[in-house]
C-alpha cells in the first residue's frame, strides 16, 4: 500500500458499506416492477463505468470502445446458455477471461497509439465485432428458461435478488479500483495520465502499466455486460456493442467524477434513473431522448466541470484539510556508492553517435566520455542537437548508428524505462511534472520507477527531497510550485530512483540569478556526495563555475572538449556562439 | 467465361472505386480542415454529413423546396445547398461549444485540448444522432432521383464484359470533383484562404499577424462542417441513409484524412479516394455486411502501420 491512502482507504470502505446497505434498504420499499429494473440497472452501469474508469480515468487512456468488453460479456452468458446450458455464474465466470483475453489483444496493437488516436481506434473494435455478429447470424439471440434449476440459471422469482446480485458485483469492482488506486498500480497510473514521457523517464514501464489496466478494466466490463445479459435476457448486437454503450461508460463516469472510485457511482445513480425514466414517459414521442440526456449531460459537465461532479462538489465544500502528513522518516544517507577501484575511469562513454531527422543530421558522429564523480557541462547555440543528444541516450530516440556504454553495459536499443533502471535519471528541459501529484508522490514514482518495495520507495523519495532541500514542500501539489521548485522536484525525481548517472536537461532554464546559484549549489553538493552528472546549459557564467570539462556541440558535431578556460577560448567555440563577424571585429 | 466474369468484376471495381472514391475524397476535405489542420478532433463529423444528408432530403424529396428543379437537376443542387447550411450550423456549434475547447484557450497546454474535444464532439454526436431519431425518425430514407436506377454502358470490354456507370454516381463524382477543385483554389489563392490556413495552423503566430483567430476559426469550421455535408447530400442521391449513417463513415473519414498526411487537403482528397478504392474491392471478396468490418482494419492499419501520421506534430520537444 501507498504510503498516506491508510486513513482514505479506511473512509471509503466505509463509505461503500453505508452506500450499499442504504441502496439495499431502498429497493426493498421499490414495489414497482420498472423501477426495480431501474434499481437493478444503476450498479450495472456503475460497474462498466468503474471498468473504465480504470483504464480511462487514472490512466488517462480514453476508450470510446469499451462496448468491446461489454458486449463479450453479454454474449459469451448468452451463447453459452443457449448453446451448452451453461450457469450463467460459470458463463459471467466465462466472459471475464474472455474479456482479459480480448483487452491483451486488443492492446496489444492499439497502445502504440496515443492520445485521439488511441480514442478512435479503440471505437473501430466494437462495431466491427457488431458487423462479424450481424455477418454471422447472431441478430437477436433470447436466453431460454431452465425451470429445473432456478439458482443456478439465476431465475428469481424476487426481482430484487437481481438487485442485491448487481451491488454485490459492484462491491467487488469497486474494492478492485480501491486496491488500484492505493497502490503503486495507481501511482503509476496517474504518472502515465498526467504525462507519459516523464514516467517513463522515471523507469515506469509505461506499457506494462497501461495493459495492466486495460486487462483489469476489461474483465469488470465482461462481468456487467454478462449480468445484463442475464436480467434482460435477450442480447442484440447493437445493445451491448452499439455506441451507445460505450458512451454509457464515458458519460455516467466523467459525469460523476473522472479518476476518483465514487465517480461512476455518483454519474450512474443520476444519470440511469433520469435517463431510463424519461425514456419510458417519452420514449413514444421522442424515441432518442435517452441518448440526447446523456449528450447534453456530457457536453455541460466537459464545459462547466471538466473533472466531474465529485471533484467540483469536494473542492468546494470539502477543501482538503491539510495534505497528507509527510511520514516521520529520519532521511536515510545516501547508498553506500561503491567507490569504485579504478576512480576517474569512464562511467560513460559515447562512441561515434549519430542520429538523422530525414536529411537533418542532429547528431553526427559525437564521441565523448564521462568520469565517475565528474560534472560534464555540453554546451552549444540553439539547435546543436543537446536534447537530441539525450534523447537518444536515454531511449527517447533510437540511434541509427554508435554506441554508448554505461560502466561498459550498452545502454542504446532499449527502452526509456530500462536505460533509467540501469542507473541514468534525466530531466527535461521543459519541466515535465506530474501537476496534480503532490511533491512526494511526484518523488516516489522515481523510486517506484527503480523498482524499490514500498517502504524503500518512501525513504528513498524523502531523501531526495532532503538532498535538494525540497523536504517542506512534500504535501504540496506539484502545479503550485515556483519554476526554480519544479526543477528541484525533478532533480529529486531522478535522484529517488539512486542512479548513478544524472542527465540534466538545461536546468537552469528560466530562473532568475538568485534562483540559479540555489540550484548550483544542490548540485555542487550532489557533486561532493559523489553523484555523476552530465548538465546540458546555455549560461556559460554558471557553467563556467560548476562544470569540470566541456563538451561543446554545433550543428550536431563535437567542436571542442577540454577543461572549460581552454574551451572558450577556443575561437571555433566562439565562432560557433557569436557568428564570424562578430570574431573578425573583434580580432581587427 | 470465368474470366470474363472476373474482368466485368474488377473493372466495375475500378469504376465504383474512383466515383465513390472521390465523394469521399471530398469528405475527408471537410474533416482534414477540422482534424488535419485546425488539429480539432471532431467526433461528430460523421453527424455533420447524416445533417448534409438530410437537409439535401428535405430540400428535394421531403420538403419539396427544390421540387421544381425536377429529378435530374433537384438533388444534385439540394446537395451543393446543404453545404451552406450546414456551414452555418458548424459555424454555431464553433461558437457556443468547439470554441470553448479549443483554439487559443488550448494552444500550448500538454494534449492540444484533444482529451476535452473528444469528449465534447462525443456529447454533440450523441445529441445529433438521437435527437435526429427524433426529428427524421428512424425508417432509411433516399433522395430519389431516376438516376440513380440508370447507368451508363461502356464496352462490351472483353467478351461480354461490361462496365456500367451509374449516372447518378457519375454526376455526384464529377460535382465533387469540381467543389473539391473550388474550394482549393480558394483557399490556396485568395486572401481568405491564406488567413484560414495561417489561423488554423499556428493560432498564436497568427494573432500577431493580425488575424482575427475566433472569426477565422469559425470559418474554417464551418467551412469543414459544410464540405462534408455537401459529401453527404451527393452520397443521398445513391444510398439510403437513418440518422445513425455518420457512425459508418467517420472511421472513414479518420482513415483517409491520417493516410493522406495530416495537414494537407489534397492529401486528404487522396486519402478518401485510396478508401474508397479499397472498399470497393474488398466488395469482389467480402460479403456485404463485412466492408464495414474491413474499412475498420483498413482503419487500423493506417494508424499503426503508419507513424509519422500517428503523433500529429511528432518533433515533440522531450
Amino acid at each position: 500500500m501507498r504510503q498516506g491512502t491508510g486513513p482514505q482507504l479506511r473512509r471509503n470502505l466505509t463509505a461503500l458499506a453505508v452506500v450499499s446497505v442504504a441502496y439495499l434498504m431502498f429497493t426493498i420499499f421499490v414495489t414497482n416492477s420498472y423501477y426495480q429494473l431501474i434499481l437493478t440497472m444503476v450498479p450495472v452501469w456503475a460497474l462498466f463505468g468503474v471498468s473504465w474508469n480504470i483504464l480511462s480515468g487514472y490512466g488517462g487512456q480514453l476508450s470510446f470502445g469499451h462496448a468491446s468488453f461489454f458486449g463479450i460479456g453479454a454474449y459469451t452468458v448468452t451463447l453459452t446458455v443457449v448453446y451448452w446450458g451453461l450457469s450463467p455464474w460459470l458463463g459471467i465466470l466465462l466472459g471475464m477471461i474472455l474479456g482479459g483475453l480480448a483487452a491483451i489483444a486488443i492492446g496489444t496493437p492499439t497502445f502504440r497509439l496515443r492520445g485521439h488516436y488511441f480514442a478512435l481506434s479503440m471505437l473501430a473494435y466494437p462495431l466491427a465485432i457488431l458487423y462479424v455478429l450481424q455477418y454471422l447470424g447472431f441478430q437477436e439471440i433470447s436466453i431460454p428458461m431452465h425451470r429445473g434449476n432456478p439458482v443456478a440459471f439465476m431465475e428469481f422469482s424476487e426481482p430484487r435478488v437481481y438487485t442485491l446480485i448487481a451491488v454485490c458485483l459492484l462491491v467487488g469492482g469497486v474494492l478492485v479500483s480501491l486496491v488500484v488506486e492505493s497502490s503503486r498500480f495507481g501511482l503509476a497510473l496517474l504518472a502515465i495520465r498526467q504525462n507519459e514521457l516523464a514516467a517513463e523517464a522515471a523507469g515506469i514501464n509505461t506499457r506494462q502499466w497501461k495493459m495492466r489496466s486495460l486487462v483489469v478494466s476489461g474483465m469488470l466490463a465482461a462481468v456487467a455486460g454478462g449480468f445484463y445479459a442475464r436480467v434482460l435476457l435477450v442480447v442484440t448486437p447493437d445493445s451491448v456493442f452499439g455506441m451507445l454503450v460505450s458512451a454509457q461508460a464515458v458519460v455516467v463516469t466523467l459525469f460523476g467524477g473522472v479518476a476518483s472510485v465514487w465517480g461512476p457511482l455518483i454519474g450512474a445513480a443520476i444519470l440511469v434513473p433520469l435517463a431510463e425514466t424519461l425514456q419510458a414517459e417519452l420514449g413514444t414521442y421522442l424515441p432518442g431522448i435517452q441518448g440526447v440526456v446523456y449528450g447534453v449531460a456530457i457536453i455541460g459537465i466537459m464545459l462547466l466541470s471538466p473533472d466531474g461532479l465529485f471533484w467540483t462538489v469536494r473542492d468546494r465544500w470539502f477543501r482538503q484539510k491539510t495534505a497528507a502528513p509527510v511520514p516521520d522518516l529520519m532521511p536515510m544517507s545516501p547508498p553506500a556508492r561503491p567507490v569504485s577501484a579504478h576512480a576517474g575511469a569512464p562511467l560513460l562513454k559515447v562512441e561515434n553517435l549519430s542520429r538523422a531527422f530525414g536529411g537533418l543530421k542532429a547528431v553526427s558522429e559525437v564521441s565523448f566520455s564521462i568520469a565517475e564523480g565528474e560534472i560534464l557541462g555540453i554546451i552549444g547555440p540553439n539547435g546543436a542537437g543537446k536534447t537530441t543528444l539525450f534523447n537518444v541516450l536515454n531511449g527517447v530516440l533510437s540511434p541509427d548508428e554508435g554506441s554508448a556504454r554505461l560502466a561498459g553495459q550498452q545502454m542504446l536499443g532499449r527502452k526509456t524505462f530500462e536505460v533509467c533502471r540501469m542507473g541514468v535519471g534525466r530531466t527535461f528541459q521543459v519541466v515535465r511534472s506530474f501537476p496534480r501529484l503532490p511533491v512526494l508522490d511526484n518523488v516516489i514514482v522515481g523510486a517506484y520507477g527503480a523498482g524499490l518495495s514500498d517502504r524503500d520507495a518512501i525513504a528513498s523519495a524523502v531523501r531526495a527531497l532532503h538532498q535538494v532541500g525540497l523536504q517542506d514542500e512534500s504535501g504540496v501539489a506539484a502545479g503550485q510550485l515556483t519554476n526554480k521548485q519544479l526543477r528541484l522536484m525533478e532533480l529529486a525525481r531522478a535522484l529517488a530512483g539512486n542512479p548513478r548517472l544524472l542527465l540534466l536537461d538545461e536546468t537552469l532554464a528560466g530562473l532568475g540569478r538568485e534562483e540559479c546559484d540555489g540550484v548550483l549549489k544542490v548540485l555542487a553538493r550532489l557533486r561532493e556526495q559523489g553523484m555523476t552528472i552530465c548538465i546540458i546549459e546555455h549560461t556559460m557564467h554558471a557553467m563556467m563555475r560548476l562544470a569540470d570539462r566541456f563538451v561543446v556541440l554545433d550543428h550536431g558535431r563535437v567542436l571542442a572538449t577540454g577543461l572549460p578556460r581552454a574551451v572558450v577560448e577556443d575561437t571555433s567555440v566562439i565562432e560557433a556562439y557569436l557568428g564570424k563577424k562578430w570574431l573578425a571585429r573583434q580580432n581587427a | 467465361m470465368d474470366l470474363e466474369i472476373l474482368i466485368e468484376n474488377v473493372l466495375n471495381a475500378i469504376t465504383a472505386g474512383i466515383t465513390i472514391g472521390c465523394i469521399y475524397g471530398l469528405m475527408c476535405i471537410g474533416l482534414g480542415l477540422i482534424f488535419g489542420i485546425m488539429r480539432i478532433v471532431n467526433f461528430a463529423q460523421g453527424e455533420l454529413l447524416m445533417l448534409g444528408m438530410f437537409a439535401s432530403f428535405y430540400l428535394v424529396t421531403g420538403g419539396k423546396v427544390l421540387s421544381f428543379l425536377g429529378p435530374y437537376w433537384g438533388p444534385f443542387v439540394g446537395a451543393i445547398c446543404a453545404g451552406p447550411l450546414i456551414f452555418a450550423g458548424g459555424a454555431l456549434l464553433h461558437k457556443f461549444l468547439i470554441s470553448r475547447v479549443s483554439g487559443l484557450r488550448t494552444a500550448g497546454s500538454l494534449d492540444e485540448g484533444h482529451y476535452g474535444q473528444l469528449i465534447v464532439t462525443l456529447g454533440i454526436s450523441l445529441i445529433l444522432q438521437n435527437g435526429g431519431q427524433i426529428l427524421f425518425g428512424s425508417t432509411p430514407v433516399a433522395v430519389r432521383t431516376p438516376l440513380s436506377a440508370e447507368a451508363y454502358l461502356v464496352g462490351p470490354v472483353y467478351g461480354a464484359a461490361t462496365v456500367f456507370l451509374n449516372k447518378a454516381k457519375l454526376i455526384a463524382f464529377f460535382v465533387a470533383i469540381l467543389v473539391a477543385i473550388v474550394l482549393y483554389l480558394t483557399l490556396e489563392y485568395t486572401r481568405l484562404g491564406k488567413a484560414l490556413r495561417a489561423a488554423a495552423d499556428n493560432p498564436t503566430a497568427a494573432t500577431y499577424m493580425g488575424i482575427e483567430v475566433d472569426t477565422a476559426y469559425r470559418i474554417a469550421f464551418g467551412l469543414g462542417a459544410g464540405i462534408t455535408a455537401i459529401a453527404g447530400g451527393l452520397m443521398a442521391t445513391y444510398i439510403s441513409f437513418g440518422p445513425f449513417v455518420g457512425f459508418d463513415y467517420v472511421i472513414i473519414m479518420y482513415s483517409g484524412v491520417v493516410l493522406g498526411g495530416m495537414g494537407s487537403i489534397l492529401g486528404a482528397f487522396w486519402g478518401g479516394l485510396t478508401v474508397g478504392f479499397v472498399q470497393q474491392f474488398s466488395a469482389l471478396i467480402l460479403p456485404p455486411q463485412l466492408q464495414n468490418a474491413a474499412i475498420f482494419v483498413v482503419f487500423l492499419m493506417i494508424v499503426l502501420l503508419r507513424p509519422q501520421g500517428l503523433f500529429g506534430r511528432s518533433a515533440e520537444r522531450a
